[in-house]
């Protein structure tokens, strides 16, 4: 077909598979790139929130007076008021659970309880500590295990939302705080365990951490009577409109969610976050609305889960598994957000890329009086990565085998049933381990190090299943002078996926990427995509895309013919469309809808024969150095290497490895949110420590394996989350290879070696 | 409750003569707000990551710690002041473009600006020195990799071309 003259500096034709530079990477580096944190609108109010002190109580009072008379204050909010204009407040995407303001309740510190909207910023802010509110504090529940039978209630009754096909099973229930249960049994680890020459069991755990990403959330609401837009920092603008509009009572099309480009998300952003509240304030304010988060109020936002995981293996005498159960216990906090997702379908790969004719796997999400958990690179799968790369470890060095051999003896390999009874297909897990174990040097002897340095090392491989059944839609549209734009809801959030997708259409219709106009995502232009989540993207929008440029080239092709073109023609576009309308004029629009055959896991049992289009696969290897008199870690090689089917932009890839593999090892190393009464203490970026430049270990590898995904786009799937699995298990592993010590928690802070190498010595130390 | 100081500030070569400011107007949001320079990022608010760094008569300073009224009678350099055109870049941007020196961006212009000051005094750095220069920049997304890349590309392409 046609070709189109250049545009641009790149050759045409073979746009995958080359590191095409960001398209949106000149705006960032001349400071133009739009974020919605710094928009501002004609004659907008801006928000401060007054938030809950108790984790856990009833609103008794909430006295706004003093606030409402501070001069250039505008409107003082409570949910009475948010009723008024919206008269089923409650939003989410699992359950309808969680208010636009505190409702009588207030279930966790931090929770909005009223909003004070002015011109200026700073007038809200101080008539916000104006305001004083009463509780009758009630028992509070914190830990995940402890909630599951606790008395104390998070909600007095589950209300789930049904949005979700896959969620539709969630049942309304009173008297408890658990908001979901995912089940899988395979075989019988009971008769298994009986006739097991070895049992291990181990209780791991994690701690809550927190996104931080560096543009707070922020969402600016602009209501009118004729039809509502929002401007917000969002993941997944489908999903914000379907809420918005449902909260309204409204059509979707009278709703319009605009995203710019988000100062990262890592899940921090999906689903639906300020969105409601902006919307009812600016309903009431009749202005648009800007509510727009610090740093430190996003750790009152959405976190990561909290986890404990007790996982048990049943050994034969050759060191085959024959049996594993797992029990994992999901702290989602106050209000379920999508933990619920995060506990199905993290819990369905449980017990880990592991060949197990016998496998138990419980998955509890479950309410706490904490700031509420949702999902975080990697849905859930790093905290059991963690527990079940720890634990497999554990039991290779009890039964004296070597690491690598023992996961061998193991490995699931293609074409065998993972334990949920989907075959295993296109997941490279033993090229993983392979390049792993090259990488790392494993069958050569390393220094050990001398006197109080001691040097060790330590790996872990991990599977992922993808989100699924989700669906994206897209559009190609060819304009008369043959220049394309693509309007997809995919949304650029660092991860390059605007490059991706435009080099993915410039791959089909053999023109330059650079040369494709990505749309700026907007409800009103961009078609339907369920979110840019789980490594979802590249895969299902990759595919929709695709489809949608060869619906175009099809089209193309096929008014060539009607204005006559010899079969083959290489007529120019431009030239095709004058041919066809006298004059630089019309369009020619492709468009392609992606969803993937899916089978749901049955009830009871969690058996599906198809649970994911595609797996994810990943491996870690790290070599450290532990101080035994401080307790001290030094990371001195990071390695990480992942299936991720053909790489679409190599170079986005590695970014895509080594952002994420560092940003877990922040999640091992050090970074905790600290409570105290369920208060964070440690909520500013001053006392929440992230990685550095300083942290960045020694010698740092990202690599794939050369391997393609036969179901995925150009060969190709999901990278964003991946290399986030392995970090933690790679590390403990190490620590334990280094100096003997094993830790069952999560951070492997110093205090915690040092505590565990002084236990080991028989001097423990003591608790202050 | 309003008290307000005047001002006179030059901004990436702009002269601003007869500001009135509120004495509790910080630089980053005069520079935002007031300018409508919105490329300088507002991340922690507390001088931990960087984000909002410029620079203040040449030397790499945190917009969100000072005050717009400090910045009197000083010269201030922020992202959209440093290509040496509208239509051309500097290279250190060329260099953080080319070598995927950046993800989200939010973080970017405080690289930059803290990178300017530093290889405008160390113009043949090491990496370890590149990393040194901009520790007290954070990023959540890169890994860093790309960043320390793209700084001693950057160097080396403004030795050749000075």
């Amino acid at each position: 077909m046609a070709t189109i003259t250049d545009q641009g500096t790149a050759k045409v034709g073979a746009q995958v598979g080359r590191s095409v530079p960001r398209l949106e990477g000149r705006d960032k580096v001349t400071g133009r790139a739009e974020y919605t944190h710094t928009m501002r609108l004609s004659g907008m109010l801006h928000v401060k929130l007054f938030r809950s002190t108790v984790a856990h109580g009833r609103i008794k009072s909430v006295d706004t007076s003093a606030a409402k008379k501070l001069p250039g204050v505008a409107h003082v909010v409570t949910i009475e008021d948010v009723r008024k204009v919206i008269p089923d407040p409650y939003y989410g995407p699992a359950f309808h659970d969680q208010p636009i303001l505190a409702d009588g309740k207030v279930r966790f510190v931090g929770e909005p309880v009223a909003a004070v909207l002015a011109a200026d910023p700073h007038v809200a802010e101080q008539a916000a500590q104006l305001i004083v509110a009463e509780y009758e504090e009630l028992p509070a529940v914190y830990d995940e295990v402890e909630a599951l039978t606790s008395k104390v209630h998070v909600h007095d009754v589950l209300k789930p939302a049904g949005t979700f096909a896959d969620l539709k099973h969630l049942k309304d229930a009173k008297g408890t705080n658990l908001a979901l249960d995912y089940r899988l049994r395979r075989g019988d680890v009971d008769k298994a365990f009986a006739s097991a020459a070895h049992v291990f069991e181990h209780e791991f755990r994690t701690q809550k951490v927190l996104h931080l990403s560096f543009e707070p959330h922020a969402t600016i609401a602009d209501y009118k009577d004729s039809g509502v837009t929002l401007h917000t920092a969002s993941q997944g603008p489908s999903f914000v409109r379907t809420e918005i509009a449902r909260l309204l009572g409204w059509p979707e099309n009278k709703v319009r969610i605009k995203v710019p480009y988000l100062g990262s998300g890592y899940g921090s952003k999906l689903y639906i976050k300020l969105e409601a509240l902006a919307l009812a304030l600016s309903m009431i304010a009749r202005l648009p609305v800007k509510v727009a988060l610090t740093m430190e109020e996003m750790f009152y936002q959405i976190t990561k889960h909290p986890s404990t995981f007790r996982i048990k293996s049943g050994v034969d005498k050759d060191g085959k598994i024959i049996a594993r159960k797992c029990e994992v216990y999901w702290n989602g906090g106050a209000y379920a957000d999508i933990g619920p997702r995060v506990t199905q379908k993290s819990g369905l790969t449980a017990s880990g890329p592991y060949d197990i004719d016998n496998v138990w796997i419980d998955s509890y999400a479950l309410y706490t009086n904490m700031t509420p958990a949702g999902a975080l690179r990697g849905f859930g799968v790093p905290q059991l990565v963690w527990a079940y790369e720890s634990h497999t470890d554990m039991i290779a060095r009890a039964l004296k085998i070597d690491a690598v051999e023992f996961r061998r003896k193991n490995l699931l390999r293609e074409g065998r049933p993972h334990p949920t009874g989907t075959v295993l297909k296109d997941a490279a897990i033993e090229k993983v381990l392979d390049r792993l174990v090259e990488r790392i040097n494993w069958k050569q002897p390393m220094d050990r190090g001398t006197g109080v340095v001691r040097r060790g090392r330590g790996l872990g491989i991990a599977i992922k299943a993808v989100i699924s059944p989700t669906t994206s839609v897209a559009i190609v549209n060819v304009s008369a002078d043959g220049s394309v734009a693509l309007y997809c809801g995919t949304i650029d959030m660092g991860q390059g996926s605007d490059t991706a997708m435009a080099q993915m259409v410039g791959e089909v219709l053999n023109m330059p990427a650079e040369s494709v106009r990505v749309v700026q995502r907007d409800t009103d232009v961009t078609p339907y995509d369920m979110g840019t989540l789980g490594s979802r993207s590249l895969f299902h929008m990759g595919h929709a895309v695709r489809r949608a440029a060869e619906d175009a080239q099809e089209k193309l092709k096929a008014l060539a013919c009607e204005v006559g073109e010899p079969e083959g023609s290489n007529i120019p576009i431009p030239a095709l469309f004058v041919k066809k309308y006298g004059m630089q004029a019309g369009n020619v629009i492709g468009t392609g809808i992606y969803k993937p055959d899916y089978v749901p896991p049955a009830p009871g049992t969690g058996l599906s024969s198809n649970v994911t289009p595609f797996w994810m696969i990943s491996g870690a290897g790290a070599e450290v150095e532990v101080d035994t008199e401080t307790g001290h870690i030094k990371i001195a090689k990071l390695i990480s290497v992942l299936d991720i089917g053909k790489s679409i932009n190599p170079k986005i890839v590695e970014t895509q490895i080594s952002g994420a593999a560092l940003m877990q090892l922040g999640f091992t190393m050090f970074e905790k949110m600290h409570l105290d009464g369920g208060q964070v203490t440690n909520a500013s970026l001053a006392d929440y420590k992230i990685p550095g430049f300083h942290d960045v270990p020694t010698a740092m590898e990202n690599l794939t394996v050369d391997v393609t995904q036969s179901n995925g786009p150009f060969g190709a799937k999901g990278v964003g989350e991946v290399s986030t699995f392995c970090v933690s298990p790679a590390i403990a592993n190490a620590i334990d290879d280094a100096v003997g010590v094993r830790l069952m928690e999560l951070p492997l802070n110093p205090e915690s070696v040092l505590r565990a190498l002084r236990v080991k010595a028989g001097k423990p130390l003591g608790d202050e | 409750m309003s008290s307000k100081r005047t001002i006179a500030v030059t901004v990436n070569g702009t002269r601003y003569e007869r500001k009135d400011v509120e004495v509790r107007l910080t630089l980053a949001d005069f520079l935002r707000h007031e300018l409508g320079l919105t490329g300088t990022h507002l991340g922690c608010e507390h001088g931990v990551c960087g984000a909002c760094t410029i620079l203040l008569d040449g030397k790499s300073a945190r917009s969100c710690l000072l005050l717009a009224v400090q910045a009197d009678g000083h010269k201030i350099l922020t992202i959209e002041g440093i290509a040496p055109s509208a239509d051309k870049m500097h290279p250190l941007q060329e260099a953080f473009r080319d070598n995927h020196g950046l993800q989200c961006g939010f973080c970017t212009p405080g690289m930059l600006t803290t990178l300017i000051e530093f290889l405008r005094d160390n113009p043949d750095p090491t990496e370890q020195e590149v990393r040194i220069a901009i520790s007290g920049n954070l990023c959540r997304c890169t890994g860093y990799q790309g960043i320390v890349a793209a700084a001693l590309d950057a160097a080396k392409r403004m030795r050749a071309a000075p």
